[in-house]
């Protein structure tokens, strides 16, 4: 019986389509992130850098004298979750933009219902370039796989690796995007793909391809994969005695990655939106103020959270409304916005362009290389 | 009999068609819910045919699924235009309405020819070896579109165009629900109930219990295939992780929840496991909830999977089973 | 050659992982004739039971060294420290092993009376889709209290490579590490351990009994829940001591690292004949062998190696299609 009493509100809710667009003192904004399930890991990331901006900008007096009401809605990780979520954020809770998701996939349910509804979506790491492509009304803040592969490409070459092997996630869009934007860029420069192999997400052994691809005598190893299978990718490499450096790019960055590699990592190198030891006070706040809130370190979904929801704050500024298309305008305008991540600007297809930083790994933390201007 | 369930079933198809009519005042966020419902009521009636019916084991009518939504997908993402134009003098409607419906059949077709070719060596195992048969399938199937380019792998394959409504999904609903009752009560739901009440006694009276096992098979993976087009064409865009074992075990939670072998049970389960995340997701949301709790049921998977094992402890039967259990084999 | 050599021993390694997990599933499913799904989330709670007392066992036994060294006058005290001390900490992974094993039995004991008794009764696949239900409540509640990132696990052990005298000559070569050692010499022990409970304990002999006939095995003054808790805490302790050993080899953990294990333990024993404990173990180190040379000459074979967690399925499928109840499996008559 108790039960059927709680869910009774509920259909009653469902029969009427109650709509919630009360009037407001607020701004709300909707998020939807993978709170739950295989995902979690990344979506919780970019919740709590997206949190964190939200806590920061209300703290400051909110947007246009009203506070910012972030809506965050879980979708389990599961496909079908994401497109019923943003009708739900856009018909019921009315929000003004909705930001999401890191898996490009998610991002790619969710995408035509915005661009129909005509609320801005800002995904902070879709780095499938078929996102954004949906309309205009799509953005992203996060590089783009064919940038970062030609950024590593070019830095094998310049270092003298021609040779390289690639390692990549089958499972992950964005490890396939990468690696295939960095064979074209290292194919077309003079270099040569020794070895390509294949991992799935959450395999723990990677011996077989390790052998196989040191049987190929690579100059360096492209592993363009999530921190924690690289961290172990990284150990059984260095147990087989593979000397040759590990190249990747920003999924490398994350809390547990130089746990469990040790010193496995040492002298490997990955692009970076941004470098920890960077003194720009942006960047140093940030990584301050989120260890301060959650205790660990912040990887790289949660910088690129916390710089959608600054981006969405700063265009509710500049546009004085929340109003479409004013909004939308706005943030397509953004230019040079000081951002965690970089100096962002929105090219006409919504693309964020900024620099990207090369990182390499020394006694147990993370070394500035080199900055490379898009 | 049969005349009178056509007549129901002309009766629910003209119902359908006018209440589609009103689509448009229900609440985006709740019809999306509706047409969820309503493609889980398909693949959970059509896998109960397999299950309940039949008293087969399968835990991969996911991968059907995903084979019917990448049929339908590929088939409207790359011929629309042409058949569109040549279908033109027949009006936006019609031609759109003849598009999505071959669509739908491609899909349903795939599936149903990757279903004979899985079920015809699988289906000479029982029980547990079946199941885990089935699920090896299901895996196979998503391990394959992940490694097919043209297919878009990993990275999943955007529908372009978004033909799914209420219309579409109820009415194939409706005449799912028809195929699958009308089944039961003719000469081969008798077959399919044989073989599930006692297999040995049915192939003692000369009945080809395989013929039957592999029909029903089949034939619930062509139902599955076509519900895989209308997801496909719901959420224009699918990838080969959203139809993965998680699925399938949905589907499979709403047969045993419904009873397996009533087809209402079943029916009346699709729609209570669909609204039932979204329920959890207003649940945690509730301001007089402790924070503590709260916070507990923004994992949603939390109550969803503690929900799934009580649900199973107070009616191991179904909410509506009980009258046709599979008896249990010493 | 030593190429494939080496291919050969990532197999097995590879394979030892597999056939510890598969032996506690199929010793369940031997005598209960039921899929206990929640096996490899149990591995999980191993290594996290693993990652947690390891700190507190680490400091027990540095008290102990130091009271040794301070009672050194006494019988036995260097013994002890010899035991405790120095840099092999053997002694301490053995406490942190059985802690993990006690508690992963507690773990399953609980989760057999809770979840699994009071649907006895009931027909197979209620109890599947309940342990499946079981299986996602521990791994989502695994990402509610542990964290969802990965976390590294202690070298227990000082895990370095073997290396071979050097009269060897090429087979030098060939990198093994202590820890696959390890996880293959405790995947024979065990099986050896189970296979003594199984056939020549008084326990054992009820378990046996129980899966032939439950109810003459409780007519005949057998307690058939103690047997079956017993089974349970015995499968789960396997999981636990499953979840110390692998994490030591790959030390990053998370609460779903026992999804992939678990699906290809279960199949490697379904492959053995399920309830077959040499034939889990031996289903185990096959499909290990095999998914590795597929991976390690995908080019040779023209197959993508991110076809790896298929290979295992297409493997079970081929071999169920000519022996439909694994390698192993005994044919079971059905009664009419």
């Amino acid at each position: 019986m108790m039960r059927i009493t709680s869910v009774l509100p509920w259909l009653a809710a469902f029969a009427l389509g109650a709509s919630a667009a009360m009037a407001q003192a607020q701004i709300k904004v909707g998020e939807f992130a993978s709170m739950s399930g295989g995902s979690a890991s990344f979506g919780q990331s970019s919740h709590n850098g997206t949190a964190l901006a939200i806590d920061e900008i209300n703290a400051a007096g909110g947007l246009l004298g009203k506070k910012v009401d972030l809506i965050t809605e879980d979708d389990r990780s599961m496909a079908g979750e994401p497109s019923t979520i943003v009708h739900k954020l856009i018909s019921e809770d009315g929000v003004v933009a909705v930001l999401g998701e890191v898996a490009s996939s998610k991002s790619l349910e969710a995408a035509p219902i915005c661009q129909e509804n005509h609320i801005p979506m800002i995904s902070p790491a879709s780095t499938n370039a078929k996102v954004t492509e949906v309309g205009n009304y799509i953005f992203r803040v996060c590089f783009i796989d064919p940038f970062q592969g030609k950024v590593m490409a070019k830095f094998a070459l310049s270092r003298g690796w021609k040779n390289v092997a690639i390692l990549k996630d089958v499972k992950q869009d964005y490890s396939m995007g990468l690696a295939d934007a960095f064979e074209k860029a290292i194919t077309a420069n003079g270099g040569s793909i020794v070895k390509e192999q294949e991992y799935s997400t959450g395999d723990k052994d990677f011996r077989a391809q390790l052998t196989s691809i040191k049987a190929s005598h690579p100059d360096a190893i492209f592993v363009p994969g999530y921190y924690a299978e690289v961290a172990l990718i990284a150990r059984q490499a260095r147990q087989f005695g593979i000397k040759v450096p590990l190249l990747g790019g920003d999924g490398w960055v994350g809390e547990s990655l130089l746990k469990v590699a040790g010193h496995a990592l040492d002298g490997c190198y990955f692009s970076n939106h941004y470098s920890q030891d960077d003194p720009s006070p942006v960047i140093q706040d940030f990584v301050k103020k989120y260890q301060a809130k959650y205790g660990e370190k912040p990887d790289a979904m949660a910088a690129l959270g916390y710089d959608s929801a600054k981006i969405l704050a700063d265009a509710i500024t500049r546009a004085g409304t929340t109003a479409e298309p004013q909004l939308r305008n706005a943030i397509a305008a953004t230019k040079d916005f000081k951002g965690v991540t970089g100096d962002i600007t929105l090219d006409a297809d919504r693309n964020a362009t900024k620099a990207a930083v090369i990182l390499t790994i020394a006694n147990g933390g993370f070394k500035f290389v080199q900055r490379v201007a898009p | 009999m049969i005349e009178r369930h056509k007549v129901t079933l002309l009766v629910t198809l003209a119902a359908i068609f006018a209440v589609s009519r009103f689509a448009s005042h229900i609440g985006p966020y709740y019809y999306q819910i509706i047409l969820f419902a309503g493609i889980n009521v398909i693949l959970a009636t059509s896998l109960n045919l397999v299950n309940g019916y039949t008293g087969q084991f399968s835990l991969g009518h996911a991968g059907f699924m995903s084979v019917g939504a990448y049929a339908a997908a590929m088939f409207t993402n790359n011929e629309s235009v042409g058949v569109l134009s040549a279908l033109k003098p027949l009006g936006t409607f019609a031609s759109i309405s003849i598009l999505f419906g071959v669509a739908l059949l491609l899909g349903g077709l795939a599936a149903a020819v990757t279903g004979l070719l899985v079920g015809i060596p699988s289906l000479r195992l029982k029980g547990d070896y079946l199941a885990i048969v089935t699920l090896g399938f299901g895996e196979i199937i998503k391990v394959v579109i992940e490694n097919v380019d043209a297919l878009g792998g990993a990275r999943g394959l955007s529908v372009s165009a978004g033909y799914t409504n209420l219309f579409w999904v109820f009415a194939t609903a409706a005449i799912t629900i028809y195929v699958v009752l009308n089944l039961v009560n003719s000469t081969y739901g008798r077959g399919f109930l044989t073989v599930r009440d006692d297999e040995i006694a049915a192939e003692a009276m000369g009945i080809n219990t395989t013929k039957y096992k592999v029909l029903a098979f089949t034939l619930a993976a062509f139902f599955a295939g076509i519900a895989g087009g209308l997801y496909a064409h719901l959420t224009q865009f699918i990838n080969p992780e959203g139809f993965n074992f998680l699925k399938s075990v949905d589907i499979v939670t709403m047969v045993i929840l419904g009873g397996m072998g009533s087809t209402g049970g079943v029916v009346f389960a699709a729609i209570v496991l669909t609204i039932l995340p979204e329920w959890l997701r207003w649940l945690s949301e509730r301001p007089y909830l402790p924070h503590w709790l709260g916070g507990l049921l923004e994992n949603r998977m939390i109550p969803y999977s503690l929900l799934l094992i009580l649900l199973m402890l107070l009616r191991p039967q179904g909410i509506f089973g009980g009258l046709h259990m599979n008896r249990k084999r010493a | 050659m030593i190429e494939f050599l080496q291919q050969l021993i990532n197999g097995l390694s590879l394979g030892a992982i597999y056939a510890l997990i598969a032996l506690g599933y199929t010793m369940v499913y031997g005598v209960l004739r039921f899929i206990n799904f929640a096996h490899g989330d149990v591995y999980m709670l191993g290594a996290f039971a693993g990652l947690y007392i390891s700190p507190f066992v680490a400091k027990f036994l540095g008290t102990v060294a130091d009271w040794a060294k301070a009672h050194s006058h006494l019988p036995g005290a260097t013994l002890l420290l010899g035991a405790v001390g120095g840099d092999t900490p053997w002694t301490g992974a053995l406490l942190v092993l059985l802690f993990a094993m006690v508690a992963c039995a507690i773990a399953g004991i609980v989760i057999e009376k809770l979840a699994y008794r009071p649907l006895r009764n009931s027909p197979r696949l209620t109890v599947l889709i309940t342990a499946i239900g079981v299986s996602l409540f521990l791994e989502n509640f695994g990402q509610y209290a542990f964290g969802v990132d990965p976390q590294s696990f202690p070298d227990l052990i000082g895990d370095h490579a073997i290396t071979l005298p050097a009269w060897f000559g090429p087979l030098t070569n060939l990198t093994v590490m202590v820890s696959q050692v390890l996880v293959f010499a405790a995947t024979i022990l065990l099986l050896i351990a189970l296979w003594y409970i199984v056939t020549k304990t008084k326990l054992g002999t009820a378990m046996r009994a129980l899966s032939v006939n439950p109810t003459a095995t409780s007519l005949m003054g057998v307690n058939n829940d103690v047997v079956i808790s017993f089974t349970f805490g015995l499968g789960s302790a396997l999981a636990g001591a499953a979840g110390i050993l692998i994490s030591i080899q790959q030390p990053s953990i998370d609460p779903l690292m026992g999804l992939q294990p678990g699906i290809n333990a279960f199949v490697a024993a379904v492959l053995g004949g399920i309830g077959n404990i040499p034939g889990a173990a031996f289903g185990g180190i096959l499909i290990g062998v095999i998914q590795t040379l597929v991976v390690g000459y995908s080019d040779t074979l023209h197959i993508p190696s991110g076809y790896r967690d298929a290979v295992a399925f297409f493997l079970l499928i081929l071999i169920l299609l000519f022996k439909p109840t694994g390698l192993f499996g005994r044919v079971e008559r059905e009664k009419v």
